[in-house]
């Protein structure tokens, strides 16, 4: 299955995720602010996103439609749902309680399915407003040592969905994998743009470990400040091995909030002297219950294109009709970068899948704005003319990437750059000329040295200026020695 | 009995402003003469704002002279309760936490009043947050009974229920969790509206228990109260709370009599009112009785568990309403060493006792361990209140008892013990918990103290409420209604 | 469920007053323990009953699906946002530290 780094041995590492992604609404969640990034301070703001006295929420629909299209997405059940109250006080929070939604959110349940082929469950996904952002000046800037906070409420009530996954993930590489893959499926439903270092995807992980056949979950510790997929990793491998090494020398885990020092690559404890957390979670009075109607669900599925998933499995089927595996991180790279409709395009038109899908996957995927716009048929041509053997596998790159930075067709392009292909009476002939310049290395390629015969290529690609087709080449150079 | 230098009634005032016989800023300046007057002996006004109201009412005058029609209630002068958001004015919601806080928007009802002409003449004062029978906890001194200024007028919107009595204003309004319009109104002798839950934008009313507020209408007369719902009611997309439904009109309804209406006596209300309060119900039953509606007496006891419900749900929500009072976007700050302590600090300072006791009492009952023992409990015993009145209402059409145990007590009377206080709501809270309209109408007087009859509805009934509560205003004794000239100390009794 | 003499002690007033950022000294812990004890005994009453079938109401009203539409309106002027703020700089509010982080 998956490797996910060193743990030691006996121990297996658990994971489930928490991801926190804004939504691309026009507006905030409960008012027609505008939902947008990077504006001066305090200036996306009204009555209702600062909290002022007297004011009152009122629900963005398209908030609504964008959670249902995510818990789509995911597997999940879409259900009538309210709205409560998490109570507590933060400079951030303009009411000091957050509108989230507690024992009935939108979305149950559910699973994704990573690149890689494993799978991960969904718990529940739910829709909550998001706070406002605080600056610490002094002290380095870290809220530790300031001598004092700003705080901008711009982005104070843009909508969020909460994906909760199920503890099914096993270790850092797999977790950096989920994240992707959920990025990919907010990407492909139109929901998020999902920037971990923008803010706009935000994950916290909750770790645990325990010895590999027990059935039973360790006490897990919950992890923030993971600011990139790098981040993540590390400090899953950083607070399994730390745990470990606590329980192995007898002592216990103790269920906390840690946040991650990417600096100083470690955990560290959150204990301050404030209390545990009582939320105090009640029904939020000034909003009304959500039940969406059966015929606005459909219509959500209905509307939804196909997810990364079902579209790495689509490409997967026409690249293994040859019999071989599909390689799975060029079906997923192709996949993430939409250019899986030019393979199958090129397809179509005859070309070979296998091919269409490296090229894709390699070459095309440094340019892919221009990748996304060129026309299959015409790359269709570019991977028959290198499957016929007319075109080496490096001038048929060079051609890719000349078609992708100025447009043309693949075989004027060739021709242009001299790269046609040698007709078999000129391969003939170069090989003659190769022979004929360096006798005592033939001789020495007939007596049965197979190493000589990569210096004889490449003398052959010199004297053709790499226009000879390397197979060629070595066909004709078997055949003249039986 | 005309206590103003100028039409009696908001109605009558505002057709004579339209037709070109009065100009509203004679209207208005009376008022302001009249506040000018009586207020340092009353305090029903913790800001009055007598430049702007000659400016608006200047601009009533200059519609009708241009040939157009200003709205409803042209040139009539309101008070506004202190926890009615209005831009640019200072708004307290009687509290020192927000002590010149003057907010940047109005409140829809302060937008609907004005776009119907009225002209606002300041903001009245109130219990702190409206939370409070009395007035006696606002941070800015009570408000003093115009009938009798050693007695409280009631609360929590003592100040605006005062102002009508006294006839500084025809109109005002004011707010209702648990019966604050309805207990001043029926100290006060005047006319007191709760209307149907949703009915009214909520939308910058400063919020004390969001799922029970409800603004609502003061006046001497229920025609005028009437005039003034019409113009407050209506849908708000502001206020996902409000309610979309076409009321016709209650002013159209007013006169259409109660004839064939059934009307239920809630006894379990008679059991510890007062004599005085006990007899004008029933007298009004009487009179409502000869006007051709049925009276019988109906026991409804699940409406007496809703004080115990509400003193559990209010607070809940209120301790959660009011943590944005924190010292860092606006009001009182007192400065910490973190923000932790600053915001400690500021809510200590900023906050009064009442306002500190519910908001204690509402964290406990929502905290882990207590919550379904008492905020889940509240809320189911809610839906028993509820279901009484329901059975209750598949008899009758609308029903009637005491809007208040008392008349009028004295200033300090029941500050001393919060429970003696909660009980001045014990017939108007059940109301609250169900959504459902009510409204006080001043009936009789006990030894020179006003005392309220109370007509409730079922939801959206405020037709047949109104028509109710006309017959009985009409059975009345005069004498038992503002506006007064308000009383000397010692003068009554 | 709590016992009605247990109801509301000290220790739940400092537990209380602390989650909702109350100061209080020592007197006014004890007066409020003790006005808020006899509160909690009266509407007690109501813990009592049996309400095991019964619903609860969060709401008075049966809306469903009040929703708006994603369209951007008007914002306040940031100098009225801060005009009543007890302390701004560079266009933000001001705060003294922030001990913790947010949970």
């Amino acid at each position: 299955m998956t490797a996910n780094g060193p743990v030691a041995p006996g121990w297996e590492t658990v994971v489930g995720l928490e991801v926190h992604c804004e939504l691309l609404t026009a507006t905030k969640l409960f008012c027609s602010c505008p939902n947008a990034f990077g504006s001066e301070p305090n200036t996306n703001v009204c009555p209702v996103c600062l909290g002022l006295p007297g004011s009152l929420p009122v629900l963005n629909a398209r908030a609504v439609e964008f959670a249902m299209r995510i818990g789509t997405a995911l597997g999940s059940s879409i259900e009538p749902s309210v709205f409560h109250r998490k109570n507590y006080f933060y400079p951030d929070m303009p009411k000091d309680y957050q509108i989230s939604q507690y024992d009935a959110p939108i979305n149950v349940g559910g699973h994704i399915e990573l690149a890689d082929g494993s799978l991960v469950g969904i718990v529940r996904a739910h829709i909550e407003e998001d706070t406002g952002k605080t600056t610490h000046v002094g002290g380095g800037g870290r809220i530790h040592d300031a001598d004092y906070s700003l705080v901008d409420y711009n982005r104070a009530g843009v909508p969020l969905v909460e994906i909760v996954s199920a503890p099914d993930i096993r270790g850092a590489e797999q977790a950096r994998g989920y994240v992707n893959e959920l990025r990919a499926i907010l990407i492909a439903t139109g929901t998020s743009d999902g920037r971990m270092e923008e803010g706009s995807l935000r994950v916290d992980a909750n770790i645990s470990v325990r010895r590999r056949g027990d059935a039973e979950y360790g006490t897990r510790c919950e992890v923030k400040n993971l600011n990139s997929l790098r981040s993540l990793g590390r400090a899953i491998e950083y607070e399994a091995a730390r745990q470990i090494a606590l329980l192995e020398a007898g002592g216990r885990v103790v269920q906390e909030t840690r946040h991650w020092n990417e600096e100083e690559g470690r955990t560290s404890s959150l204990r301050s002297k404030e209390e545990a957390f009582d939320y105090r979670y009640f029904t939020e009075p000034d909003l009304v219950p959500l039940a969406p109607a059966a015929a606005q669900i459909a219509a959500v599925a209905a509307e939804l294109g196909p997810l990364p998933a079902a579209r790495r499995h689509r490409l997967a089927e026409i690249v293994a009709r040859d019999g071989g595996p599909a390689p799975v991180e060029q079906l997923a790279t192709v996949v993430v970068l939409g250019l899986d409709d030019l393979v199958f395009g090129a397809a179509a038109c005859g070309a070979d899948p296998r091919l269409a899908l490296a090229r894709a996957a390699n070459e095309a995927a440094n340019r892919v704005d221009a990748a996304r716009g060129l026309d299959p048929a015409s790359f269709a041509e570019l991977v028959k003319l290198e499957a016929a053997g007319s075109l080496t596998a490096t001038q048929s790159k060079s051609v890719l990437v000349a078609m992708l930075d100025g447009g043309g067709e693949p075989a004027a392009i060739a021709t242009r750059l001299g790269f046609e292909a040698l007709d078999a009476t000129e391969l003939e002939a170069a090989i003659d000329a190769t022979i004929a310049a360096h006798p005592a290395e033939w001789e020495r390629y007939l007596a049965g040295d197979a190493k000589v015969a990569q210096f004889l290529l490449g003398d052959v690609m010199r004297v053709t200026k790499g226009r000879a087709n390397g197979k060629a080449v070595a066909a004709s150079f078997a055949a003249r020695r039986s | 009995m005309s206590a103003w230098a100028y039409p009696a009634g908001a109605v009558e005032t505002a057709r004579a402003v339209r037709a070109g016989e009065l100009r509203a800023r004679e209207v208005v300046a009376a008022a302001l003469g009249r506040i000018g007057r009586f207020e340092g002996a009353l305090h029903c006004f913790l800001t009055v704002t007598a430049d702007a109201a000659l400016t608006a009412a200047d601009a009533v005058d200059a519609v009708v002279a241009a040939g157009g029609d200003p709205g409803p209630l042209a040139g009539v002068p309101i008070a506004l309760k202190d926890n009615l958001c209005t831009r640019g004015i200072p708004t307290t919601a009687g509290s020192h936490i927000l002590e010149n806080w003057v907010p940047p928007y109005d409140a829809t009802v302060v937008k609907a009043v004005a776009a119907a002409g009225a002209v606002a003449v300041g903001k009245t004062n109130l219990d702190e947050f409206a939370m409070g029978s009395s007035t006696e906890n606002s941070a800015y001194g009570p408000t003093r009974n115009p009938w009798d200024p050693t007695r409280v007028p009631g609360g929590s919107s003592g100040g605006s229920a005062a102002a009508v009595a006294a006839g500084l204003v025809p109109l005002a309004l004011g707010s209702d969790t648990g019966g604050s319009v309805r207990q001043p109104a029926s100290l006060c002798g005047v006319v007191g509206v709760k209307p149907t839950y949703g009915l009214v934008s909520r939308y910058g009313l400063i919020a004390f228990a969001s799922s029970l507020d409800q603004i609502g209408p003061f006046a001497a007369t229920v025609a005028d109260a009437a005039a003034l719902l019409d113009v407050i009611a209506g849908h708000d997309p502001a206020d996902s709370t409000s309610l979309d439904v076409a009321l016709e009109p209650v002013s159209r309804q007013l006169g259409r009599g109660v004839a064939g209406l059934r009307v239920g006596l809630i006894s379990d209300f008679l059991v510890d009112a007062s004599p005085s309060c006990v007899a004008a119900v029933r007298e009004a039953a009487a009179v409502l009785a000869g006007a051709g509606a049925t009276v019988e007496e109906v026991a409804v006891p699940a409406l007496m568990l809703g004080l115990s419900a509400y003193y559990l749900v209010a607070p809940a929500e209120a301790s959660s309403n009011l943590a944005r009072y924190d010292g860092v976007r606006y009001g009182l700050r007192v400065d910490g060493p973190d923000v932790t302590q600053m915001n400690g600090r500021s809510r200590s300072a900023g906050f009064g006792p009442e306002v500190k006791r519910r908001i204690m009492l509402g964290t406990y009952v929502l905290s882990a361990g207590y919550y379904d023992a008492y905020y889940g409990q509240a809320q189911r015993v809610r839906t028993l209140v509820a279901r009484g009145f329901a059975e209750a209402y598949e008899r009758f059409d609308v029903l009637i008892g005491p809007t208040s145990p008392t008349v009028a007590f004295e200033i300090g009377a029941k500050t001393q013990d919060p429970l003696a206080m909660y009980l001045s709501d014990l017939y108007t809270i059940p109301t609250n918990l169900a959504g459902h309209p009510a409204v006080s109408v001043p009936f009789a007087l006990s030894e020179g103290l006003p005392v309220g009859v109370q007509v409730l509805a079922p939801a959206l009934g405020e037709g047949p409420m109104f028509r109710a509560a006309a017959v009985v205003e009409a059975g009345a004794d005069a004498a038992a209604r503002g506006p007064i000239e308000p009383h000397a100390a010692g003068a009554v009794r | 469920m709590p016992g009605l003499s247990e109801a509301f002690s000290r220790d739940d007033v400092v537990y209380v007053a602390r989650l909702a950022r109350l100061d209080l000294d020592r007197g006014e812990v004890d007066l409020y323990a003790a006005q808020l004890a006899s509160i909690i005994d009266h509407v007690a009453a109501v813990t009592g009953l049996d309400t095991s079938d019964v619903p609860a109401t969060a709401h008075p009203l049966e809306l469903v699906n009040v929703l708006r539409p994603d369209i951007p309106g008007p914002t306040l002027p940031r100098d009225e946002v801060l005009a009543r703020a007890p302390l701004a700089e560079s266009g933000r509010f001001r705060v003294p530290p922030i001990l913790g982080e947010a949970p």
